[in-house]
């Protein structure tokens, strides 16, 4: 049971059992855009990088990003830069592991944002895409398409924030412009 | 160089002491006989089986298990024996046949572990007993032969087949034996040394360091112990797998640590030779009993279990769980930490606002608003609390099944494992020098664990710090307890290194660490008494420079056979009282060469000094001290760890007061030490 997403959408991570969920996945991945011309060496690779911000109170308390792979806490973990993308249809590229149960008490959202860290816009990226696994069952709980790939070099893909005793996942599609997470602060902060 | 043999294949047999390895999916009696030229074993005294497990030059196990090593020393056999079968039979209570199993596979090796030869039995059906190899004498060499021979009337067909009398009696008796030993091995108590291990660790004439995890067993190949022991070392009342039959029967009892055959496919022993073996193939060779979990195990669901990591070894295992649980531990107080600070600086503004609010000023307000800010602080640290106490709770939990499943180089000293001391065999992975805790969960103590061999010197800091309280003003007692703890730590060194492959030196220009140095004086485990004056000094530092600069020259021409038959080629551990005193310019410089060279070629440096002394070095000694592994008499809160940093507090491992542990291990490591010389 997949959901595909649109901006500003937001399911709850509550199980259908009423169970909640304990470890969720947030997969990106994406394929580079077509070489063109002779020189095979010179095609442009590109270097998308998922970052997730920790947020308690609104304020930016961790970031776990390629130079930070693990949150100080460990709950939030990255497996590791990926700088080319994937060659075919597949799987993540790059994948941020949420354990929801171990996230310390004072943090109330994370939101995950990707970047291209080699510059360029969505336009030449194919294929890109965010989602949501449920990471005990390998379920894909939520997939969200970077449509509309504009002229941007960010954008802003979900939330996840506490609500009641459980988690909510809130799709958000905002896109924006910088290298790495450090630009998009400002963005991020009227999504909180 | 394996053979892999086809039945009725056989293979030149270089070496006479060898061990067969069984592995079967399921549970298999191992029992072998001995047969004249025809073949013919002569009674049932020619039968090692569970029952009669010893036969000169031979030795099977007391019970069935999934996997088998059997020790055979050819040279023992007695001239009239031409043949050895190894039989494998099915148990009662088990698979009727072999038909409904994996085929079993056998392969002889050599004590290190390496295959001779194997074969694995394919195509049995209704047997349920095999003639799975036979060793037999050709011109006065040995050979052993592929059989793969089936009965499926079983042991007694089997035994009737080779001639002997009484078939079915011999049978049944194995029967009864098996399921004895079972009944034998659920309660028995968690026992870790095995005395044919003892009779082996001493009696090896050079334990190398690529003596693998193969032979370190109890049940390891072990020589034989009957009249023909080539060791003439007299047998011990038990046999090994006498010993192993009470352990490996309790299999997942904690207090065992074990370490699997595979062991010696690890790297863990640098300066072995390199094993060029590919690793997927190692399984192969089954690995040894152990592990084997009985028809009883008792399932521990959910509970904390030793040894509940990755790893090729029980050791390797415990070390990467107890990393494990310094990472959690490190990782969950942050999270702790940082919510505390968080709820502390969102209460701190709230209380700002409240304050700077003029409309709080009037009425009760502005107390309420207060009232709320703490009320919010206190819910968001009582979260935090309980989480920490919960991740807490189970790293404790954690903790007391892994403390006294620990071997001993990764023992506290008041561990029983130490009171069951004996010479090991090879070097372990890593060496606990103490424990480590954070003011959060004092009572939780994280083994600290260095690798060994040691990369970094130590330095064991006797100044003053001011972490600690005023009854430790006393210079004197200080710098006593420094050195106490030194010898305490080079002890473990020497007690966790194989005989003869490491040795301590002393220097003590003063002789003022002469109390605390008793221990390793009267027990003879240093080599020369503790190097007193200038002239002392500067001999002990001009020898040991003098041996790094060979080894080094040796290590780089690939001529390491060359080096003088002089040379003690065990690891060094110089430990240097009361520097710098005693020490000149050029012993000073010889000191740092060795500090900057010496680990590389296993010389290390364990310095006992006040950093205050030599103070008239201006900073010229900074880099000697950074780096040495800073570690202090008493509890200190200076070092870090690698994920967050927290300040943890180190305590060292120190021998309980009162306690004898240390004598008794260092007289069992200088007479280890006198009979290897």
């Amino acid at each position: 049971m997949t959901v595909n997403m649109t901006k500003g959408q937001a399911i709850s991570l509550q199980k259908n059992d009423g169970g909640s969920l304990t470890a969720v996945r947030m997969g990106l991945g994406w394929q580079a855009a077509p070489r063109r011309g002779l020189f095979g060496s010179r095609t442009r690779e590109i270097d998308l990088d998922a970052s997730a911000v920790l947020f308690a109170d609104k304020q930016p308390v961790d970031v776990v990003f390629f130079r930070h792979l693990v949150s100080d806490d460990g709950s939030v973990r990255h497996t590791g830069d990926n700088l080319v993308g994937g060659v075919g249809q597949g799987g993540d590229d790059e994948a941020i592991l949420v354990d929801l149960a171990r996230v310390p008490v004072h943090i109330d959202q994370i939101v995950f944002t990707v970047n291209s860290f080699t510059g360029q816009t969505f336009q030449e990226v194919q294929n890109a895409f965010c989602r949501l696994v449920d990471e005990t069952n390998g379920q894909e709980l939520a997939r969200y398409t970077l449509a509309g790939g504009g002229a941007y070099t960010a954008q802003i893909m979900a939330k996840v924030h506490r609500a009641g005793s459980g988690w909510t996942l809130t799709a958000l599609g905002t896109p924006a412009n910088g290298r790495t997470f450090q630009d998009l602060m400002p963005s991020i902060l009227p999504h909180l | 160089m394996t053979a892999e043999l086809v039945r009725g294949q056989n293979h030149p047999l270089s070496q006479v002491r060898l061990e067969i390895r069984v592995s079967a999916g399921t549970p298999v009696v191992a029992s072998a006989t001995l047969g004249d030229e025809h073949g013919r074993a002569r009674g049932m005294e020619a039968v090692a089986h569970p029952g009669a497990p010893t036969l000169p030059g031979l030795e099977v196990s007391r019970q069935a298990a999934a996997d088998h090593r059997l020790a055979v020393d050819l040279g023992a056999m007695p001239e009239a024996v031409h043949r050895v079968h190894v039989l494998l039979a099915l148990p009662d209570g088990g698979p009727e046949s072999f038909g409904a199993v994996a085929a079993p596979f056998v392969a002889v090796t050599s004590l290190d572990g390496t295959e001779v030869a194997s074969y694995t039995i394919t195509g049995l059906d209704a047997e349920s007993a095999v003639v799975a190899v036979e060793l037999y004498r050709r011109q006065g060499a040995w050979k052993v032969r592929a059989v793969g021979q089936g009965y499926a009337g079983g042991l007694a067909e089997l035994f009737s087949d080779q001639g002997l009398p009484e078939p079915q009696r011999l049978a049944a008796r194995i029967d009864e034996a098996v399921s004895q030993s079972l009944a034998r091995a659920v309660p028995a108590p968690p026992q870790h040394a095995a005395d044919g291990d003892r009779t082996r660790q001493t009696a090896v004439p050079a334990p190398g360091p690529d003596q693998t995890g193969a032979s370190h067993r109890g049940s390891g190949p072990a020589a034989p112990q009957q009249p023909a022991n080539p060791y003439g070392v007299p047998a011990p009342p038990t046999a090994p797998y006498g010993a192993q039959s009470t352990t490996a029967g309790g299999a997942p009892q904690p207090g065992i640590p074990s370490v699997d055959p595979s062991a010696a496919t690890q790297p863990s022993a640098p300066g072995g030779p390199i094993n060029y073996s590919h690793p997927a193939r190692q399984t192969a060779a089954p690995p040894p009993p152990p592990p084997t979990a009985p028809p009883a195990a008792p399932g521990q669901p959910a509970q904390p279990v030793a040894g509940d990591a990755t790893g090729w070894s029980m050791d390797e295992r415990l070390y990467n769980q107890i990393w494990g649980m310094f990472e959690d531990l490190a990782r969950t107080t942050a999270a702790y930490r940082s919510a505390v600070d968080f709820a502390d600086s969102r209460m701190e503004k709230e209380l700002d606002q409240a304050l700077s609010d003029p409309r709080s000023r009037i009425g009760g307000q502005g107390e309420a608003a207060r009232e709320r800010a703490r009320a919010k602080h206190a819910d968001l640290v009582d979260q935090a609390r309980a989480a920490l106490d919960r991740d807490l709770a189970q790293l404790s939990a954690e903790s007391d099944v892994v403390e006294p499943a620990l071997p001993p180089a990764y023992a506290r000293w008041d561990n029983p494992v130490w009171h069951a001391y004996r010479v090991p065999m090879e070097i372990p992975m890593a060496l606990r020098l103490g424990d480590l805790y954070l003011p959060e969960s004092e009572l939780l103590r994280i083994p600290m664990l260095v690798r060994l061999p040691l990369e970094r010197g130590l330095w064991i800091d006797a100044g003053f710090t001011e972490a600690y309280d005023e009854s430790f003003a006393d210079a004197h007692e200080l710098r006593h307890r420094a050195m106490e703890t030194a010898v305490a730590l080079a002890a473990r060194l020497l007690a966790v290194y194989p005989a003869g492959e490491f040795t301590v030196q002393v220097i003590d220009p003063a002789g003022s660490g002469s109390r605390a140095l008793v221990p390793l004086v009267r027990t003879g485990v240093l080599p020369a008494p503790p190097a007193q004056g200038a002239a002392g000094v500067a001999d002990v530092l001009t020898r040991l420079t003098r041996r790094v600069d060979l080894v080094q020259m040796a290590v780089r021409g690939g001529a390491a056979d060359s080096l003088p038959s002089g040379l003690d080629t065990a690891e060094q551990l110089l430990i240097v009282n009361d520097f710098p005193h005693g020490f000149d310019d050029r012993a000073v410089t010889q000191l740092r060469y060795l500090a900057d060279e010496g680990p590389a070629v296993g010389v290390h440096l364990m310095m006992v000094a006040d950093r205050e002394d030599a103070q008239a070095y201006g900073p010229l000694l900074d880099p000697l001290w950074r780096s040495l592994l800073r570690l202090t008499p008493l509890p200190d809160d200076h070092l870090a760890d690698p994920w967050v940093g927290h300040a943890w507090t180190y305590e060292p491992a120190l021998v309980p007061p009162g306690s004898e542990v240390l004598q008794q291990v260092l007289t069992l490591v200088a007479a280890a030490r006198t009979k290897y010389m």
